[in-house]
């Protein structure tokens, strides 16, 4: 397990020294901030300044180390705008958006697992059918028109929850959250929902696949002949089977999750760092898009490798495996 | 004395997009208690899903579509899913063919087989753990607790159908079904788990289902033998006095294609032709277009004749002498 897990780090640490390359290289072919920065009737003299103040007159390949060498001390540049570590403004948004995926994910695994357990169970029935359909809907429409439709209903014809922004919060371990104050989790659950959607079709569709499949294996026939209520066949046998492929999409979709976020971030008006990268883009604020895509890179990897070492606690047979390799 | 189990006329039809199946079609037989009846066919004979109806194990499309199944003076055809459940695993258990897929893959030992015990016992944990070790160890797997902790993949195919014995054993049943237990395995593993299924049953007085299509494991093994074909028996009777003298044609050719005691190099006799498709039987005699003494009698239906005492036979031609 240890060599394994060294192994795995080993491989982490190379997918995101590639990334960082990748994303300097991509972040620096865009635009001149300094046009941005510098009022329209500034001397050249004013624009050399801050041309060397940012360090943008030194060559492509220098930047790139001195970037490296300061990613190594935590540095990740200083923000064009407000003039603050690039790192720290994107750390404050980070719990937003991670509550938001969190919450999103719980929901998309807690609709979407019964869901498709039901619709595997009982395929040809009307409930199964319906939720088979209801998923295709689920992603086949765009994310944002889910969500423009949700605030319609919800919030505008209906007006039970609000529009956007995030509520009040309260600090949990210096960290501040929505879902423990009424009016954070009424601001949180349509953002949360519409996040949601998208996975939960993928989990019900999943689930279904996996229950039929599994629910014809002589292992559950043989449960049954043992004479185990139906409810415990379901719920131990069948279930922590479909777990596996379960966990294993989930795993990879929660990165996705908090990367895709931008979409319903934007729509409903959520404070975290999707809706800050949209901003700093339009700014051009080079440091903060390159601390966003190297933290979101970071949140992929780490969660990747989490589900790696959970993958093997719910499966017997990898365990095993890797105790050999 | 009543018979443990009394089959009449079971039917069991796949509803399929083609048409129905009539996988088990007027299945009748009976078992005493501490019999052991061989239920003999080729693949698609029925003989497989003749078990999982006994259980009502039967998965859909397929469905008991009628007859009565009377297993200690109750039918539980008639009673439904509600009478079987409380028997499966306890009153009768059932070993499948494969026993690399019939344990949960993901649970340990331990946990299949304490539910087993929880769920017709009303006994704690410990008392539980007790009984799968001793039903481990009658099974003759040693060191019981370290098993118990393992899971499915770190056995071999042998040791698993052992458990899977074990796990059938539990509740000490009154009839255990067993379906091709042995195919699956190596034939020194098949003639240890024979005989360990021979002394178990005889031990505890448990009548014995042993579906098959080898006619050579269960003839030295089984009381009694039901031959089937394409969904019907076609012969039943004393084992003895079917291998020494077949009456049907099918079961004559049968005990013809088994290779004992033929001289070296003599060709095997094989029974010609195929076993027909279950959607589209040919009329009256199911075995009719491969049996070499048809005629125009074989085109009506048939029924089971008793040409000679305790012997039925579903033919018109049977092979009787004189």
């Amino acid at each position: 397990m240890l060599v394994y897990l060294i192994r795995r780090l080993g491989q982490s640490l190379l997918a995101v020294t590639a990334m960082a390359f990748l994303v300097f290289l991509g972040v620096y072919a865009i635009g001149n901030p300094v046009d941005i920065l510098v009022s329209p009737d500034a001397t050249q003299a004013e624009i050399q300044a801050t041309v060397q103040r940012l360090g943008l007159d030194k060559p492509l390949w220098d930047q790139f180390l001195v970037f490296v060498g300061n990613v190594f001390h935590g540095d990740l540049g200083t923000s064009f705008v407000y003039g603050r570590p690039a790192l720290d403004i994107v750390l404050e948004r980070l719990p937003a958006t991670m509550e938001l995926a969190l919450v999103a994910l719980f929901i998309s695994v807690a609709v979407g697992v019964p869901l498709g357990v039901y619709a595997g169970l009982k395929p040809d029935s009307i409930g199964g059918r319906s939720v088979m359909a209801g998923s295709i809907l689920g992603f086949s429409l765009p994310n944002f028109w889910q969500g423009m439709i949700l605030i319609l209903f919800f919030a505008v014809f209906l007006g039970w929850l609000p529009a956007g922004g995030r509520g009040e919060t309260v600090n949990v371990l210096g960290i501040p959250v929505s879902f423990l104050t009424l009016d954070g989790l009424k601001h949180l659950l349509l953002p949360a929902l519409n996040l949601a959607l998208f996975k939960m079709s993928l989990v019900i569709r999943l689930t279904r696949a996996n229950t039929r499949e599994v629910a014809l294996q002589d292992y559950v026939k043989f449960a049954r002949a043992k004479g185990i209520s139906h409810r415990r066949v379901v719920f131990v046998h069948i279930l922590k089977n479909i777990m596996i492929p379960v966990v294993t999409i989930l795993g990879l979709e929660l990165g996705s999750m908090v990367a895709f976020a931008i979409v319903t971030e934007t729509v409903f008006a959520w404070p975290g760092m999707g809706k800050l990268l949209i901003d700093s883009i339009n700014l051009l604020d080079r440091p903060v898009i390159v601390a966003y895509l190297m933290l979101t890179v970071f949140i992929i990897v780490g969660i990747n490798l989490v589900v790696d070492i959970l993958y093997s606690a719910l499966d017997p047979r990898v365990r095993l495996s890797e105790v050999k390799g | 004395m009543t018979a443990l189990l009394d089959v009449r006329d079971l039917k069991t039809h796949f509803f399929t997009r083609d048409g129905i199946a009539k996988a088990v079609d007027g299945v009748t037989f009976s078992v005493e208690r501490g019999e052991i009846l061989g239920l003999v066919g080729e693949s698609g004979s029925g003989k497989s899903v003749t078990g999982f109806s006994l259980l009502g194990l039967v998965d859909p499309p397929g469905k008991v579509v009628s007859g009565e199944i009377v297993f200690d003076g109750a039918d539980l055809v008639a009673g439904g899913e509600e009478a079987i459940r409380g028997l499966r695993g306890k009153r009768i258990a059932m070993i499948f063919q494969d026993p690399m897929m019939t344990l949960n893959p993901v649970l340990k030992i331990e946990t299949q087989m304490v539910e087993t015990v929880l769920a017709h016992a009303d006994v704690s944990r410990t008392e539980a753990l007790t009984r799968c070790r001793e039903a481990l160890l009658r099974v003759g797997i040693s060191a019981p607790d370290e098993r118990l902790a393992s899971y499915p993949h770190q056995f071999s195919g042998g040791m698993r159908q052992r458990v899977a014995i074990a796990i059938a054993l539990l509740h000490e049943p009154d009839l255990i079904i067993a379906d091709e237990p042995t195919t699956a395995l190596d034939v020194t593993i098949q003639a240890q788990i024979l005989a360990e299924v021979q002394k178990l049953c005889a031990e505890t007085g448990t009548a014995l289902i042993w579906i098959t299509h080898d006619l050579a494991v269960v003839s030295g093994l089984a009381d009694r033998l039901a031959v089937m074909y394409a969904g019907r028996i076609v012969e039943e009777g004393p084992t003895s006095e079917i291998i020494a003298n077949p009456l049907h044609p099918y079961t004559r050719g049968l005990i013809e294609s088994v290779p004992h005691g033929k001289p070296h190099r003599s060709l095997l006799q094989q029974i010609k032709g195929m076993a027909p498709s279950l959607l589209n039987l040919p009329e009256g005699c199911s075995f009719r277009p491969r049996c070499p003494r048809a005629d125009d009698a074989c085109r009506r239906a048939q029924t089971l004749g008793t040409p000679l005492p305790g012997r039925h036979v579903r033919c018109v031609h049977p092979y009787i002498e004189g």
